[in-house]
């Protein structure tokens, strides 16, 4: 990939937002859809408000084989030509720039409603609105035989809201559209206008199942804007907590899809060996889901010998509990025979539409933010990178064992061997006019905060993308071709999460 | 089939008996409480734990607290801390404000409520703009370790077939008309709980355009549980206190007053 972005420019590296290439929006989109020909990945792509009724664009590219990022930047009046067409990775982004910041993406092939909400990052002054948040038109087929269900935002179990609309010939599923938007909270326009105790709290409220995710990203970016030191004790903390948090969920989810077919066994047993990892974070940071724990400048709570000594013994009892369990689910013939060949999901898509997290790496798609963009404890200790093949229900169950195995022998190995040292430093002012990408591998996937900052050094645009955000497309592509009584089991094998899509 | 024996046996019967016999984590936080001792300066919370009572003197509004370390600590009413005490819920909005202490305030139902939902008691989940963060834990209740099935609660999947609705979420816009229809839907008489923070004070979203303000507006609510998420302990006592479930500080015959429910048990 050509670099054409800032020099150093990595993960968790600011650099300054001026030295951003700043391109005729023909320049740009070519730069654009060059890289992406070249092997990169769209990042992340979002508006920002200019003066005199503008708006900035801004694209991030990743290069996973060098670690690299780099950056382009263009400013728009109300319309652009649309990037999707020939890169589908942008549809996503364009629909809610869209929205975001009311300006039009010309020819893209699907701009309807995203969040469905009234921009809420238009220059100032402007009172230009785009796309209704009413309208959201649904695709239908026609046909005798053709028939339309309508599922949520009340779903049948404990479940976030959203919406789903299948058409559907019979059982089969020939089309499934999803519309979010509502948990859409505002957490963007909070994070740009509280101050930073309460962003932070913000940041961990994101997606409750991922507070140390997300949180880890938002300290992420925050320090490197800081200059702050990273002490390595407390970035093995935070390695800890990251891997407990991908355990309980990974294991939880195992437990759902157990459920969703029937195999109440692994359901009962997964579900109370997911609360074990929960208490672990509980033991750590005094929160089931490790709220409180991660702070810009390392962790609040320090890990004491005594508790590093108890929480391996538990994780060690743990291991061998969860060992038999998954062998009696994976050996099952019934299993099996529920979860092959279901939700199928192509290496293919997983390029085209910019999957990350164990969705694409059960693809062979082997994306993995620790690995391709390390960071904290990550540049130290690897974790191999799991995968498996088909593409199915079956192996994004496969996938989460593998790593909740790998996970748990390097919790046991960093609660061994935690550097000495302190748990936090201080994180001061933020340096003015940067840019940062700070990524994470979250349990879902790759969870990026990107943010930049004004010539005061405030925050003057903090844009997050959940993992979510990219994959939801992936249950919609999957699902066609499947039984529409399959769709729970679909739906849990990619677990997506709704308030981490919908901000 | 034999090794689906075999593991039970080797799993072992995990349901913990409740109310708790084994104490939380020491780091836990539970009630917060307010030690009158020396003033300091004041400082910015995170939220709006403390407030000013009518007679001017500090209050903590339980409701509005996100239970992280920044609200504990010192200040000019005194000094903030986090107990052990994992019992939050109230049976009103201003049970959930206290002058810093421990108070009785969750009053189980009336008799006639207790007749109908005391030993069954079907309730519907209704997210209306959350983290996920409560949902987590509501559904953590249905686990063999906190088995809210043996106390006859379950959620059912749709509100015809409920006997009330838990609300969690910091009410968000696109949900108004889902909440009111869900909420509709349920057939009388009914019970309304709010989960969580979100629910009972907006939480970390509380300002924020996109999101309400406490309970639906005209939508009266039976139970508040606080937390961020209220821990499954949490969630249990304050359903086992409004069922009138657990014996100790069980309140006369105090009835709640949100959604009386009367012998003939007329719907509302």
């Amino acid at each position: 990939m050509n670099a054409s972005g800032p020099e150093g420019f990595r993960n968790r590296i600011a650099v300054p937002f001026g030295a951003v290439p700043d391109q005729r929006v023909e320049d740009f989109r070519e730069t654009v859809l060059l890289a992406i020909a070249a092997g990169a990945r769209l990042l992340s792509f979002f508006g920002l408000p200019e003066r005199d009724d503008r708006t900035r664009l801004v694209a991030v590219l990743a290069c996973d084989e060098s670690s690299q990022l780099s950056a382009v930047t263009t400013v728009v009046v109300d319309r652009y030509p649309a990037l999707t067409p020939d890169c589908p990775q942008a549809r996503t982004f364009e629909r809610e720039i869209a929205e975001q910041c009311a300006v039009i993406p010309e020819q893209h092939p699907w701009l309807k409603p995203l969040r469905r909400h009234l921009p809420d990052h238009r220059p100032p002054g402007s009172a230009r609105v785009i796309l209704d948040p009413a309208d959201h038109p649904f695709f239908h087929i026609r046909g005798e035989e053709v028939h339309e269900v309508a599922v949520g935002p009340v779903h049948a179990g404990i479940i976030e809201p959203g919406h789903f609309r299948f058409q559907a010939h019979g059982e089969e599923v020939l089309f499934l559209e999803i519309m979010l938007g509502y948990q859409h909270r505002g957490v963007e326009a909070l994070l740009e206008t509280t101050g930073r105790e309460r962003a932070m709290l913000v940041a961990e409220s994101i997606a409750g199942d991922t507070v140390i995710g997300h949180a880890g990203a938002f300290c992420g970016a925050i320090e490197a804007l800081a200059r702050s030191r990273k002490p390595p004790r407390a970035q093995t903390i935070r390695g800890i907590a990251l891997e407990l948090e991908r355990m309980a969920n990974h294991i939880g989810d195992l437990g759902a899809i157990a459920g969703d077919i029937a195999f109440q066994p692994a359901a009962a047993f997964f579900g109370r060996m997911r609360g074990e990892c929960l208490n672990l974070l509980m033991t750590l940071s005094g929160n089931r889901y490790g709220r409180g724990l991660v702070r810009p400048g390392g962790v609040q709570f320090d890990l004491p010998s005594a508790m590093a000594t108890e929480m391996r013994a538990r994780l060690e009892r743990l291991r061998d509990e969860l060992a038999p369990v998954a062998t009696l689910m994976f050996s099952n013939a019934g299993v099996q025979a529920r979860l092959e060949g279901v939700g199928v999901l192509t290496p293919e898509q997983c390029l085209e539409l910019g999957f990350v997290g164990p969705v694409a790496r059960a693809c062979n798609v082997t994306r993995d933010v620790r690995h391709d963009h390390p960071y904290g404890i990550f540049r130290f200790a690897h974790i191999p990178v799991a995968a498996a093949w088909d593409g199915d229900v079956h192996a994004r169950a496969l996938v989460r064992w593998i790593e909740v195995q790998r996970s748990l022998e390097f919790t046991l190995e960093q609660l061994a061997a935690l550097p000495r040292g302190d748990s936090i430093a201080p994180c001061d002012a933020l340096r003015p006019n940067e840019l940062v990408v700070a990524m994470q591998e979250g349990w879902r996937g790759e969870i990026v905060h990107t943010v930049i900052t004004d010539d005061r050094g405030a925050i003057r645009r903090h844009k997050i993308t959940d993992p979510s955000f990219h994959n939801w497309t992936a249950l919609a592509v999957a699902m066609p071709g499947n039984q529409i009584s399959d769709f729970p089991l679909c739906n849990k094998s990619f677990n997506l999460s709704y308030a981490g899509h919908d901000l | 089939m034999f090794e689906i024996l075999r593991t039970r046996l080797r799993q072992g019967s995990r349901t913990v008996p409740f109310p708790a016999e084994q104490p939380l984590p020491e780091r836990f936080r539970g009630l917060p409480v307010l030690d009158r001792d020396a003033a300091t300066e004041a400082r910015d919370l995170p939220s709006a734990l403390l407030t000013t009572g009518a007679d001017g003197a500090a209050r903590l509004d339980v409701g509005a607290c996100l239970f992280c370390p920044e609200e504990a600590g010192p200040g000019p009413a005194g000094t903030v801390r986090f107990t052990s005490d994992y019992r939050l819920a109230s049976s009103t909005r201003e049970g959930l404000s206290t002058d810093g202490d421990v108070t009785e305030r969750v009053q189980a139902l009336n008799d006639a409520a207790r007749r109908l939902f005391g030993r069954s008691l079907r309730l519907r989940s209704v997210v209306a703009g959350s983290c996920g963060g409560c949902e987590a834990e509501l559904v953590a209740l249905g686990n063999v370790v906190f088995d809210l099935a043996r106390f006859g609660i379950q959620f059912v999947a749709s509100p015809r077939h409920a006997d009330g609705i838990v609300i969690t979420g910091a009410y968000s816009r696109n949900m108004q008309v889902a909440v009111q229809s869900t909420y509709d839907a349920t057939p009388a008489p009914k019970l309304v709980i709010a989960v969580g923070a979100c629910a009972i004070s907006g939480g970390p979203f509380r300002g924020s355009p996109e999101v309400g303000h406490s309970a639906p507006a005209g939508v009266p609510v039976d139970l508040w549980v606080p937390g961020c998420p209220p821990h499954p302990f949490t969630l249990l006592d304050g359903l086992l206190r409004l069922l009138g479930r657990l014996p100790e500080r069980m309140a006369a015959t105090a009835g709640s007053t949100a959604n009386p429910v009367d012998s003939r048990a007329v719907g509302r």
